[in-house]
């Protein structure tokens, strides 16, 4: 593995213990009855068409790796599109140093576990300019530590197409992108110049410079990942399940204290409260909700009746109109 | 059923998800449609409907009500315009069904974008106003589902409610509907009478229309059986990837696009005639007895035979089609209209970087009423049925037979922009009958008993830059070298072979391809060939690259700036051309796309032909083609 571990994280281990959460141990050549659902298995056959489409095209393509349950699903999807052989491409994570350190745990873990090259990128020069989510705002925060750090590290490793774990049903601009989604020089999405897409017939030239991100399970709804995640028995981190965790109100949110670095304002008082995440980020931008989903099974519960959005736990999109469109324009994912 | 049943979702759901498309125009209520199954199945929530109902104050058309549209509509540009033009996929889950909807503009001028979003489409609702009944973009939306092999239509008959839900009326639309779609090759169509505002027979049944004994639309969504599509077609395996983990592993990768295969099937590579046996079909999960329609797995075989990406796998029984020429529809899909003769870069299943070119339009088809009508180029969204031959045989079926393995996209090959997209109607037997006559002596020999390398060297550049001067000039200088010769001039092939072909951007094209081939063929016969042609299309260019060996295609740009050849006028062209005695001048008010990377690059200003020409030499020599002595002499 080659990455740079954070200063100030260096002999912050997080508390408690590792908690990596598995329903069953992982094994690899389990005898198989397929009980997928027809529905799953065709969306499970499309993302690892669209895979093999990038390893076959593409000179050099990497995998974003968010840390996510919808992560945790390409990584088990790439699993599959290539065996017998590895994962044939290294896994990506853009750093902001805000991720919740169960996150970063996880992560590691995965990595190890599965034997993929995990590459770990800082944008130092944000780092230098002190920028933090908290003094710097969401806004500043996202533009300077994940899409220019997104596209520092592509361009510094030269890698000609990326996976993202997007969904269509996230976000109303993402459900008129493409499954290609070219970025010409620069790593700019002009959405009003997207390539046609029809039938499985993707168009995977671009020339030098340009880049494609590929959004393999672009037709997974929420619902369609966890329940793949419960019948494969697919890792996620622990924080996507209920638990007492310290956490503040702010703006409407719930704020977990994942760490000493968020500073708390004077009629602040950490709770203690039985809480999960729907969605996971820099925890000082991630809404918790207040739950006792402790299975996968409870979430696909809860998630059947959930009355809101996942992305509302995402501070970030409510900062202004069209604000994923705009961010997506500059590059981010 | 009510609403709230919508809600209970439960994993016994075995049933496939259901792509399909709404069509119908501004007004007909289409969004309102969209909007209520994502509503009513909780496909949107409650922030999603506040930011909705925000947007709905700020751009919205429909008052304090919220306006649904807006939910479909996603990118700023078309929020600020109020108008759809991109295809959005929604989607929904019901217990029964989830359900994947292509939700795109109804307009003439967005037919790219409805033929996108009925690629993938199963099924087809069409929305018609029942004030209006069956109009021109009626026709046109079924025309366009039926050419992209949609076989199960079903007509929501909308806005009953202000027409007070007349079943003579539903019965009077429904029967010129069907009277007008009995030519479209549709297997089912369906009639639902609804109001998508009221919920008349969308999400449950409409106590307005008692005389309608059907289903509401949704149940009709949720049990229409379109599963037998691709099972029941010949064996097709399209092979995206080698997978070679190491020397005893060779699998081929790809899903099983139609039929079935099980271990120990005989297949066959129908491109290249070879036969094997299936040893394993191997997967993550373990492996596997038997692949159907639908599943992505590694096959390999009990023989070591050439596969690659591109290959089709079949049974031997069941065999597509491999030909180099095909006549195909085509919709076109870029702002710059379609060459004819130009080289375009084609992709036909995995076969993704392949090469051709459509040779002859045969008619473009007015989607507003079928009839074909006599066209030489297509432009932005239109249609058209033609003719195409790509470099190498390709392997496919008609569209019609499978919608898979008789689809292909056309790619730019300067931009990269997907241009056009096609639908195999079937491959001409012309090139089936005239088989490749085996020559006993090949480019080999020929080459041999010259003791040279062949090659085209192909000088492009502005008229009087000065291609002609220096071609003759290497040409002497060869020949004084005892190199066996031959010059192509662009004016000499125009007098004689391309005499018929004039000067627009296909006929510039098509008399750079037959130049090409002449080229080639001289270069089978292990000539030098030595080529002077204005050539201002890189497309064509390429072409001729293409379609010689590696090193074969040494590309010579006499940059002259356009104010010096100006100046020289040598033929007294530009000045005809300023005149406007001759029209479409390269240079004047035709373009010219200066190489990128020729091989050879001369600047001629301020420099000798003599000079430029040795340059030349010196470069070739540089590339092993010549030897820089006399040959006489050795």
């Amino acid at each position: 593995m080659s990455y740079g571990k954070l200063d100030h994280r260096n002999g912050d281990l997080p508390r408690g213990e590792h908690q990596m959460f598995r329903m069953h141990a992982q094994n690899i050549t389990k005898p198989q009855t397929r009980t997928l659902p027809r529905r799953l298995r065709r969306l499970e056959a499309e993302s690892i068409e669209i895979m093999r489409e990038v390893v076959a095209d593409f000179r050099k393509p990497v995998m974003l790796y968010s840390i996510g349950k919808d992560s945790s699903v390409m990584l088990h999807l790439a699993q599959k599109a290539f065996y017998p052989a590895k994962v044939p491409f290294s896994l990506l994570h853009v750093d902001t140093t805000w991720k919740f350190r169960e996150m970063i745990s996880f992560r590691d873990e995965t990595a190890q576990r599965l034997g993929i090259n995990l590459i770990v990128h800082v944008n130092r020069d944000g780092i230098e300019r002190g920028i933090n989510p908290i003094d710097s705002g969401s806004t500043l925060h996202t533009q300077v530590m994940k899409t220019d750090a997104l596209k520092q590290a592509l361009d510094l490793y030269g890698f000609d197409a990326a996976f993202g774990g997007a969904r269509r049903d996230e976000e109303k601009s993402r459900a008129k992108e493409r499954i290609f989604s070219f970025r010409s020089r620069g790593h700019v999405w002009d959405p009003c110049n997207q390539r046609p897409e029809l039938w499985n017939l993707f168009n995977t030239r671009s020339r030098k410079g340009e880049t494609m991100r590929v959004f393999a399970i672009s037709n997974w709804t929420e619902l369609d990942v966890w329940e793949y995640i419960m019948l494969e028995d697919i890792p996620v981190v622990p924080l996507y399940f209920a638990k007492k965790r310290w956490v503040v109100h702010r703006n409407g949110a719930l704020i977990m204290v994942d760490d000493e670095r968020l500073p708390l304002v004077s009629n602040e008082t950490p709770e203690l409260k039985m809480m999960r995440f729907r969605t996971l980020g820099c925890y000082p931008l991630s809404g918790a909700i207040e739950s006792d989903a402790i299975t996968i099974k409870d979430i696909v519960a809860e998630m059947q009746v959930a009355t809101v959005s996942e992305r509302q736990g995402r501070l970030i999109d409510t900062d202004e109109v069209a604000s994923m469109e705009k961010k997506k324009r500059e590059g981010y994912f | 059923m009510d609403t709230d049943a919508l809600r209970e979702l439960t994993f016994t759901d075995s049933k496939d998800q259901l792509r399909f498309i709404t069509c119908g125009s501004v007004g007909d209520g289409k969004s309102t449609l969209i909007g209520r199954f994502l509503h009513d199945s909780k496909a949107i929530y409650e922030d999603q409907l506040q930011t909705l109902a925000r947007d709905s104050v700020k751009h919205g058309t429909t008052g304090d009500a919220i306006d649904f549209a807006l939910l479909v509509d996603g990118l700023e540009a078309e929020r600020e315009q109020g108008i759809t033009i991109d295809v959005a996929y929604r989607f929904f889950t019901t217990p029964r069904r989830s359900f994947m909807v292509a939700d795109t503009p109804g307009h003439e001028q967005y037919t790219r974008n409805m033929a996108t979003g009925a690629s993938n489409a199963q099924l087809a609702v069409i929305v018609i106003d029942a004030r209006k009944g069956v109009l021109v973009q009626t026709r046109r939306h079924s025309y366009i589902c039926s050419l992209l092999g949609i076989r199960h239509v079903v007509v929501a008959l909308n806005k009953m409610d202000l027409i007070d839900y007349r079943k003579e009326v539903f019965d009077r639309i429904v029967a010129d509907y069907v009277k007008f779609a009995s030519n479209l090759g549709f297997t089912s169509v369906a009639a639902i009478p609804i109001s998508a505002r009221h919920d008349d027979n969308i999400i449950n049944r409409s106590r307005n229309t008692d005389w309608f004994h059907g289903p509401c639309l949704l149940d009709y969504l949720e049990s229409i059986d379109i599963q037998s599509e691709t099972a029941g077609l010949p064996f097709r395996f399209p092979v995206q990837w080698v997978n070679r983990p190491n020397m005893d592993f060779r699998g081929y990768a790809g899903t099983v696009v139609s039929g079935s295969i099980a271990v120990g099937d005989e297949i066959v590579v129908p491109a290249s005639g070879r036969n094997s046996r299936v040893k394993q079909i191997v997967t993550y999960d373990g492996e596997l007895v038997r692949a159907e329609a639908g599943d992505a797995v590694t096959i390999t075989l009990a023989d070591e035979i050439d596969i690659g990406r591109g290959d089709i796998i079949a049974k031997p029984t069941e065999r597509p089609e491999v030909a180099d020429q095909f006549a195909a529809h085509v919709i076109w899909m870029d702002q710059e209209d379609m060459v004819p003769g130009r080289s375009y870069g084609f992709r036909i299943g995995t076969q993704s970087s392949a090469s051709g070119s459509i040779t002859a339009m045969k008619y473009r088809i007015d989607v507003n009423t079928g009839a074909h009508v006599a066209a030489r180029t297509l432009r932005l969204n239109e249609i058209g049925f033609c003719k195409i031959a790509t470099a190498l045989p390709a392997t496919f079926d008609a569209y019609e037979a499978n919608r898979r393995t008789g689809s292909f996209i056309v790619i730019d090959r300067d931009t990269n922009r997907t241009v056009g997209a096609g639908m195999i109607a079937f491959p001409l037997r012309r090139a089936a009958n005239i088989a490749r006559q085996p020559l006993s002596l090949g480019k080999k020999e020929r080459t041999a008993l010259k003791h040279q390398r062949p090659c085209i060297i192909w000088f492009t550049g502005l008229s009087g830059a000065g291609k002609s001067t220096i071609a003759n000039l290497v040409d002497q200088k060869l020949f004084a070298m005892s190199y066996h010769t031959m010059l192509l001039d662009g004016d000499n092939l125009r007098h004689g072979p391309n005499r018929d072909l004039g000067l627009t951007e296909s006929d510039r094209a098509e008399n750079i391809r037959g130049a090409g081939e002449v080229a080639k063929l001289m270069v089978d016969s292990g000539l030098l060939v030595i080529c002077s042609f204005i050539s201002p299309y890189k497309a064509e260019r390429d072409m001729v690259r293409d379609a010689v060996g590696d090193g074969e295609f040494i590309e010579v740009f006499v940059d002259t700036p356009i104010g010096e050849c100006v100046r020289r006028d040598p033929k007294g062209l530009y000045a005809k051309a300023k005149s406007g005695m001759v029209k479409t001048f390269t240079g004047v008010d035709a373009p010219y796309e200066a190489p990128s990377v020729p091989e050879i690059h001369l600047t001629t200003l301020n420099q000798q032909p003599e000079r430029l020409a040795d340059t030349v030499l010196n470069c070739l020599a540089a590339r092993g083609i010549i030897v820089p002595t006399n040959r006489t002499e050795n």
